[in-house]
């Protein structure tokens, strides 16, 4: 094996850049004649727009342009559309119209009405503050409970009672049967609380338009920069393929919330055209607290029904959830199928039911963030669980064990329509309870108390399904498009290798990963390889990086590509030795002759494939470039086990996490270090949600969490260092038997921590207590 | 409009300015070193540290008249020619960057923190990043990065 090839903790090849100051994110571009844009947005949650005037604005210093939802209206454009359709008990869910600039009706607190272009960004903030906009405000309905309250004001016309939809999963009465013979039934009534991802680079997005070529061109700060065109040429400006290029530049993280087509990218490049001059726009992070898609924002009630020895008989879980204002692209498929499909965790709970609620409110758009409705799905499962666990007096991880499904049982079919992969969930749960001295716990909390501090130890054993998807499965489900990967590997008449992948990467190391690959496979210097994504006009086709799928669809994308690259330069290397193609051997950058000392570089056949002097040109085209596009045969199912143990201190309740612990399978590892980092970032996102973060509407919908004043991210010192594993069951159908890592500390970490909290603070009589544990919450708790 | 005249990175620069622009804005906008970032508008994440006659500052929370006649240094500035400062070797030995984006503050914020500091506990660490956030590494290596750039520092002035 090349030293920097697959399993090696090769330092990344993109580090260099960054720590020079060399990036290039959105914000860093310049073109020649740029101007740039301010948005005008809505102070009201709800309001009627009266009237619009721009003129005093117009006459100002720098300003180029102002066009407002009126002149949108007019140029008869699209709405920026939904990428799912979700079917309800009463139908296909209600998709009302989402115009990127209002021209009638605001509905959350920075939904936009218009657009101010200047010569400078000041001179455009400046201009954007005189457009004098006659509003007529209108009762909102910022909450869940408030939307669905009867008479509660209406987010549009389209929907009646602000349901977007009412969908379930499961035959109820099948697992009301279930219940029926339960010898426990335990209940928990929890809330998801909705988070800001706060990716660190602000959105930002430049546009232009080349009147010769009539080639418009859009740098974004997107997570899949070909989806961007596919949903904005073909459904919202109407421009054909060929005529658009979306550039996705280094972008500085995105969690999600940079998936989604937003408005801004829209109307960037449609006045783009108009102004004929390159437009800038970079959201302050105000602007990003109520224009980024927000997550989570769940209501459940569930109850687990077990038998007398803890095995669990049947789930029944309901659930509200907040789509906000609008639908955003994957919104409505977040709290469904990425969510009830779920439900089963590791265990073999014979019958579910889940039932979902979707609601508009006067909020901004809430769609996927870090995990997108597995953290949920695993916050009811593992609250639930240990909860259980503790009502019945069994130890947690030895209900969690009764219950796994086995290792031997794979592939495993769950009652909620997936197929489980592969895994070891004992082993998982094993690992990080030695990592975690579980046994040691309870001479740990003797001692805590001496001090007068409430110490708890809390499980989450988790599980997630990524590598998004196989496109005929998730089509079915009500996907729009498919969900498979391309990549193109180019090989150079030297030897040297680019590769053009369809995922994006925004932190997570794909020009590390992706070239560790290639130098394994090929037996090239990973210093001759580069990876190249994130540009429509080089890559030719992409869905992107979400749902932990770069490895396990873009990487197994590459496989495939590697695979064609290895059967043709075979076949020049038989024909350079004058043997037979299946005597043809290729090991560590040699080609070789079974059974002789006859041997060729790979190198030399690359040279032989473009300098084909040499070369059987009757049977085979010169070059040595070739693409695949694959498309997976089931979701991965990465899972594990992390356990938090928490320190209470009772005189201000702050929540002191002591020891963190996890336990992770994700399949074949390419990059351990960067695996680990994305297990320890996933956990702070986690931590946060679990103790920190939450956004906070009033009742009128001002958001009262917009900055990071007021919106509490984790810092370093809220948490400790982590101890992080990884066990390997690779998975089965795809060439990598890779499965995915980038969401598992999120998806896990949240039920761990409130785990550990709730067992801390049972010794007070605390019975529940809602994210985030923040320590005002958790002091009222305990002096109720 | 005022002009400003500072050194940074070593050279003497000068541009017209309004009252209002920020350091942040004269460093990206005017001279082009886009290295430093703005991450919020309250102050609070640190992308935009940069060294103002040798100690760390928000650049987004300071006027770029304020640094008449002052020593800049940016993130550009910290390596000598393709060799790194040893504080940026140890964000990279260490995985301490993800998407990159805090990087710059984080490591001009930590180069600060060494100069006073030359060899800082975990915890020392952890208190001193109060002003930075970073989203992507949970933190975990960006403090074994910092450690490790620390005594990197002091090894190379000892030796
Ligand atoms: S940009 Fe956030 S503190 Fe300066
Ligand atoms: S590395 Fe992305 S914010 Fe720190």
């Amino acid at each position: 094996m090349p030293k920097d090839g697959i399993g090696a903790s090769v330092k990344r090849k993109e580090d260099y850049r960054f720590i020079t100051g060399q990036g290039a994110y959105t914000d860093d571009i310049d073109r020649p004649g740029q101007t740039y844009a301010v948005f005008v947005r809505s102070p009201h949650a709800h309001a009627r727009i009266a009237s619009v005037d721009t003129s005093a604005a117009a006459a100002m210093p720098g300003v180029v342009k102002i066009l407002t939802g009126a002149d949108y209206a007019a140029d008869g454009l699209g709405g920026l559309p939904c990428g799912w359709q979700v079917t309800g008990k009463d139908g296909p869910m209600v998709e009302p119209p989402h115009p990127p600039l209002a021209a009638d009706r605001v509905r959350h607190v920075g939904d936009q009405l218009a657009v101010v272009i200047a010569n400078s960004a000041a001179e455009a903030r400046d201009a954007a503050e005189a457009v004098a906009v006659e509003y007529e405000p209108l009762a909102a309905a910022a909450s869940i409970d408030a939307a669905l309250s009867p008479g509660a004001p209406q987010v549009h016309d389209e929907a009646p009672g602000n349901l977007c939809y009412d969908w379930e999963l499961g035959d109820k009465a099948d697992v009301d049967a279930a219940f029926a013979g339960a010898h426990h039934v335990t209940r928990v009534e929890l809330v998801n609380n909705r988070l800001v991802p706060n990716a660190m680079e602000p959105r930002a997005a430049v546009a232009e338009y080349d009147r010769a070529t009539r080639e418009y061109t859009l740098y974004t700060t997107s997570q899949n920069p070909h989806v961007i065109r596919l949903l904005m040429g073909a459904f919202v400006l109407q421009l054909p393929e060929h005529r658009l290029r979306v550039v996705a530049p280094d972008v500085g993280g995105g969690f999600g919330s940079k998936i989604f087509h937003y408005a801004e990218e829209a109307i960037l490049t449609w006045a783009a055209g108009k102004v004929a001059r390159p437009i800038k726009w970079t959201a302050e992070r105000a602007e990003s607290f109520v224009t980024d898609a927000h997550g989570r924002d769940h209501v459940t009630v569930a109850e687990l029904a077990l038998d007398a020895d803890g095995k669990f008989l049947g789930l029944k879980v309901d659930t509200r959830a907040n789509m906000g204002a609008y639908l955003s692209t994957f919104a409505p498929c977040v709290p469904t199928y990425l969510y009830a499909t779920l439900l089963a965790g590791q265990y073999t709970t014979p019958k579910i039911w889940c039932g979902v609620q979707a609601v508009f409110t006067h909020t901004v758009p809430v769609d996927a963030y870090r995990g997108a409705g597995r953290p949920e799905a695993t916050f009811v499962v593992e609250r639930i669980v240990e909860t259980a666990a503790h009502e019945m007096g069994i130890d947690p991880a030895e209900l969690r064990r009764r219950n796994f499904v086995p290792p031997d049982a794979f592939p495993y079919q769950t009652p909620v329509a997936l197929v489980y992969d592969s895994g070891d969930y004992e082993g998982t749960l094993a690992a990080a309870l030695a990592d975690a001295d579980y046994n040691g716990f309870a001479a740990r909390r003797t001692e805590a108390e001496a001090r007068g501090k409430l110490r708890g130890i809390g499980l989450s054993a988790y599980i997630e399904a990524c590598g998004i998807a196989p496109s005929a499965v998730v089509g079915s489900l009500g996907a729009r498009a498919g969900l498979y990967e391309c990549g193109e590997v180019r090989v150079h008449p030297t030897g040297s290798v680019t590769f053009f992948t369809g995922t994006h990467s925004h932190g997570q190391g794909h020009e590390t990963t992706f070239a560790q690959i290639i130098a394994e496979r090929l037996g090239v210097d990973i210093d001759a390889v580069e990876v190249v994504h994130g540009d429509t006009s080089k890559i030719p086709f992409g869905m992107g990086t979400y749902g932990s799928r770069s490895l396990a669809v873009g990487g197994s994308a590459l496989s495939r590509a590697l695979d064609k690259v290895e059967t043709k330069a075979k076949r020049i290397a038989a024909h350079l030795m004058e043997a037979s193609e299946a005597d043809i051997e290729f090991a560590d950058g040699q080609f070789t002759v079974a059974g002789t000392d006859k041997s060729v570089g790979f190198g030399d056949v690359a040279l032989t494939a473009y300098v084909p002097h040499n070369y059987p040109i009757e049977e085979l085209e010169p070059g040595l470039d070739e693409t695949a596009y694959y498309d997976p045969a089931n979701f991965t199912f990465p899972a594990g086990c992390h356990v938090c143990e928490v320190e209470i201190d009772p005189d201000t309740g702050a929540v002191e996490i002591v020891n963190f612990a996890a336990s992770d399978d994700f399949g074949n590892v390419i990059n351990p270090m960067i695996v680990e980092g994305q297990v320890h970032g996933g956990i702070v996102q986690g931590v946060g949600q679990a103790l920190l973060e939450g956004c906070v509407y009033g009742d009128d919908g001002q958001l009262a969490t917009g900055s990071y004043m007021d919106y509490t991210m984790p810092r370093a010192d809220d948490v400790p260092s982590f101890t992080v594993s990884t066990r390997t069951t690779p998975c089965p159908h795809n060439p990598l038997g890779a499965k995915g890592c980038g969401e598992a500390g999120a998806i896990a970490a949240p039920a761990a921590v409130m785990n550990a909290v709730h067992h801390a603070l049972a010794s007070r009589g605390v019975s529940r207590i809602d994210m985030p544990a923040t320590p005002a919450r958790v002091w009222q708790a305990l002096n109720a | 409009m005022p002009t400003v005249n500072m050194n940074v990175n070593g050279e003497a620069v000068s541009g017209e300015v309004e009252s209002r622009t920020l350091l942040v804005q004269f460093l990206r906008e005017t001279l082009r070193l886009t290295g430093t970032h703005v991450g919020c508008d309250t102050s609070q994440c640190g992308a935009c540290v940069v060294h103002v006659n040798g100690v760390s500052a928000k650049s987004c929370t300071m006027l770029a008249v304020q640094c008449e006649g002052a020593d800049v240094t940016t993130i550009e500035g910290l390596a000598d020619g393709d060799a790194l400062h040893p504080m940026q070797e140890a964000f990279r030995d260490n995985h301490g960057l993800q998407c990159g984006f805090c990087t710059p503050g984080m490591i001009m914020s930590a180069l600060d923190l060494a100069n006073r500091n030359s060899a800082p506990s975990e915890q020392e660490v952890r208190d001193w990043l109060e002003g930075n956030i970073c989203r992507c590494t949970g933190y975990h290596n960006i403090v074994k990065s910092i450690m490790a750039g620390a005594r990197a520092m002091a090894a190379g002035q000892g030796g």
